[in-house]
């Protein structure tokens, strides 16, 4: 009867994943094999070979692993103080680091082109302080400044999760054996965060690499990742075959990144999501 | 040190009760409309661009006629082709491009309007419905709404302006980075074919591959490519020049005084919105009455002075201060449309040569 109960519990939550999780995973795995009149084809899937479109994939690869490398570097050494200071503050200082993802995603970005654009507000101080004026918007390193804003809670969150659990004691027992810092840094707190920060570059990587809409807005259509590709392929040219082949080559990519990052993880104990 | 946990936990409960809410709303949400679908009978559904319509109007039509309107927006008339053939929704009137009213033409996917239910159809001048003909060569499928070009709207304090009466000035060295180009295949292509003085229409590859490579050398030159933005970017002055509809050079004119519009030398498109019944329209008697409503003067001054594109509404044209009629950006003179094609419907296979075309523009290196 319990059982029967709890299944029962579960129920709107399989009906969830039925509806919109595995229900267009199927239609996307459908339209991506077939041709427009429904013949099998495999020419949706090879057209990632097209140059426009590896290109596209490699600089979504490359826009994703700066973002990534730029979230890491800032994060571990934030997480590092954060988890130095006394109690009390910590809980504000995360706070204030969740706080903009209060707001929607959209706005944000949307506010960092008005910060951004020629006549913005960050041109408008420089100029008055006599600083040459910032021209970023509209290049793909605007589209990384914007990532990198938009994902680092992601990566500040489970490293600083990670580097929290590590107990006081081992690092004490440690400095008594006669350890120096940088001894403790790389033999104990790198290894034990090494979880946090696996799920950290899987949570800022997958999102970088699959979006369209921070490279739509901020790089002013000048820079095409393999996200616009596929949207325009649904939106513009009505070709939902093409756009669906290139999602699967995309989930790929996602689902071998995310593969080889937790069998790296699994080393350095439980993860966190 | 436990806060932050409990944040986390707190956050994967509440979003997995979030989503659960969410999910028995959606089904309760379908349930009532399924149930609400015996009122359907006295609604119109209607699909227009974004911005596009005066919202007091349809307030309006509903109490002068009692028939609830469901209105729906999208943003180019692609999208609109995706969502009309998606086939969710039996839109009973659309409005629409020049080139894809043709496009749904050739597919079968218009109805005929009776005209005899319109009869205030005779307030649109004449000469529109001639336009109309290029991609509606009997008439019988659309009803023009408002009407314009494409040029060059550029800032007088930054521009020379004895340049800007070509579409050359776009590729000016001097004016690096300030340069706003329309992102859209069919604009954009346009501009290059003109210079080159090639059809808009052309559907031949070695016109089009020059006009790609025109297109790509511009490319270090453009600040961005946009559609409806580049007004906003105009008006804030980020940029010197854009290519945009003469409407929104009217509407950004109104905003800043240091704006002025061109119609380049080398001509232009001529674009004419139109309204059709799509094959799908379930009411289609209520979408010929709301026509005739749109045609009526007062009603099509309403929808005008929102809007501010050009009218094809002769009656309302003619009651507006005369400056207004003399303004050549809202109203292009005859000598300017005269240099002007309307866009054309391509076949699909030169659509989708030139769709690669234009992604290879915009993948291309600067």
């Amino acid at each position: 009867m319990r059982n029967l109960k709890r299944q029962l519990l579960a129920g709107p939550y399989l009906l969830w994943m039925a509806g919109f999780i595995l229900l267009p995973v199927v239609m996307i795995l459908y339209y991506a094999f077939t041709t427009t009149s429904g013949h099998f084809t495999m020419l949706n899937i090879t057209s990632i070979s097209a140059s426009i479109h590896l290109k596209s994939l490699l600089l979504s690869l490359k826009l994703a692993l700066v973002c990534t490398i730029i979230c890491l570097v800032l994060s571990y050494p934030l997480a590092m103080i954060l988890n130095n200071m006394k109690l009390k503050r910590q809980g504000f200082i995360v706070f204030v680091f969740i706080l903009p993802m209060w707001m929607n995603f959209m706005l944000r970005i949307l506010a960092w082109k008005m910060l951004l654009s020629n006549n913005g507000v960050i041109n408008t101080l420089l100029e008055t302080l006599g600083l040459p004026a910032l021209d970023i918007l509209n290049t793909p390193s605007a589209v990384v400044f914007c990532m990198v804003y938009d994902f680092l809670p992601f990566m500040i969150l489970p490293i600083y999760n990670a580097m929290s659990r590590i107990q006081k004691d081992i690092l004490e027992a440690a400095k008594d054996l006669g350890a120096g810092n940088i001894i403790i840094f790389f033999k104990i707190i790198v290894p034990l965060t090494m979880s946090g920060v696996v799920s950290g570059i899987i949570m800022v990587f997958v999102p970088a690499l699959t979006s369209f809409a921070i490279s739509d807005l901020l790089g002013g259509g000048k820079v095409l990742l393999i996200g616009n590709v596929i949207e325009q392929a649904f939106m513009q040219e009505y070709n939902w075959n093409l756009g669906s082949g290139l999602s699967v080559v995309l989930m790929i990519f996602v689902i071998a990144s995310m593969a080889l990052m937790s069998s790296k993880g699994e080393e350095g104990g439980a993860s966190v999501w | 040190m436990k806060k932050i946990k409990w944040l986390q936990k707190e956050f994967i409960l509440y979003s997995s009760k979030i989503f659960t809410f969410l999910l028995i709303g959606i089904s309760i949400s379908c349930c009532l409309a399924g149930c609400g679908s015996k009122d359907s009978e006295n609604t119109l559904i209607v699909l227009n661009y974004g911005k596009y319509l005066e919202p007091e109007v349809l307030e309006k039509f509903e109490e002068e006629t009692g028939i609830k309107i469901e209105y729906e927006e999208y943003v180019t008339p692609e999208n609109m082709y995706t969502k009309y053939r998606a086939g969710a929704i039996d839109y009973d009137l659309i409005c629409t491009s020049d080139y894809m009213v043709e496009k749904l033409i050739q597919e079968g996917q218009v109805l005929e309007i009776d005209f005899n239910n319109i009869p205030l159809s005779q307030n649109l001048d004449q000469t529109y419905f001639e336009f109309s003909k290029s991609f509606d060569p009997e008439n019988k499928y659309a009803i023009p709404y408002f009407f314009g070009t494409v040029g060059i709207l550029y800032n007088k304090e930054l521009v020379d302006e004895s340049k800007v009466n070509s579409w050359k000035i776009l590729w000016d060295k001097d004016y690096s980075g300030q340069i706003i180009m329309a992102d859209s295949v069919r604009d954009s292509f346009m501009v290059a074919l003109k210079i080159l003085g090639y059809s808009l229409n052309t559907t031949d590859e070695t016109e089009l591959k020059e006009a790609q490579d025109l297109l790509i050398q511009q490319k270090p030159l453009v600040y961005s490519y946009l559609v409806d933005e580049a007004q906003d970017e105009m008006i804030a002055e980020n940029a010197a020049m854009a290519v945009v509809y003469s409407g929104e050079a009217g509407y950004a004119l109104e905003f800043n005084d240091k704006l002025a519009f061109s119609v380049p030398k080398e001509g232009s498109n001529m674009w004419i919105d139109s309204w059709f019944i799509p094959k799908s329209a379930k009411h289609k008697e209520h979408a010929e009455k709301f026509l005739n409503f749109l045609c009526r003067e007062d009603i099509s001054m309403m929808n005008f002075d929102y809007v501010y594109y050009a009218t094809p509404n002769s009656k309302t044209k003619e009651s507006l201060e005369q400056e207004l009629q003399e303004n050549t950006t809202i109203f292009p003179p005859k000598s300017i449309l005269d240099n002007c094609e309307v866009l054309k419907s391509l076949d699909d296979a030169s659509t989708t040569k030139q769709n690669i075309l234009w992604k290879e523009v915009k993948a291309a290196d600067y």
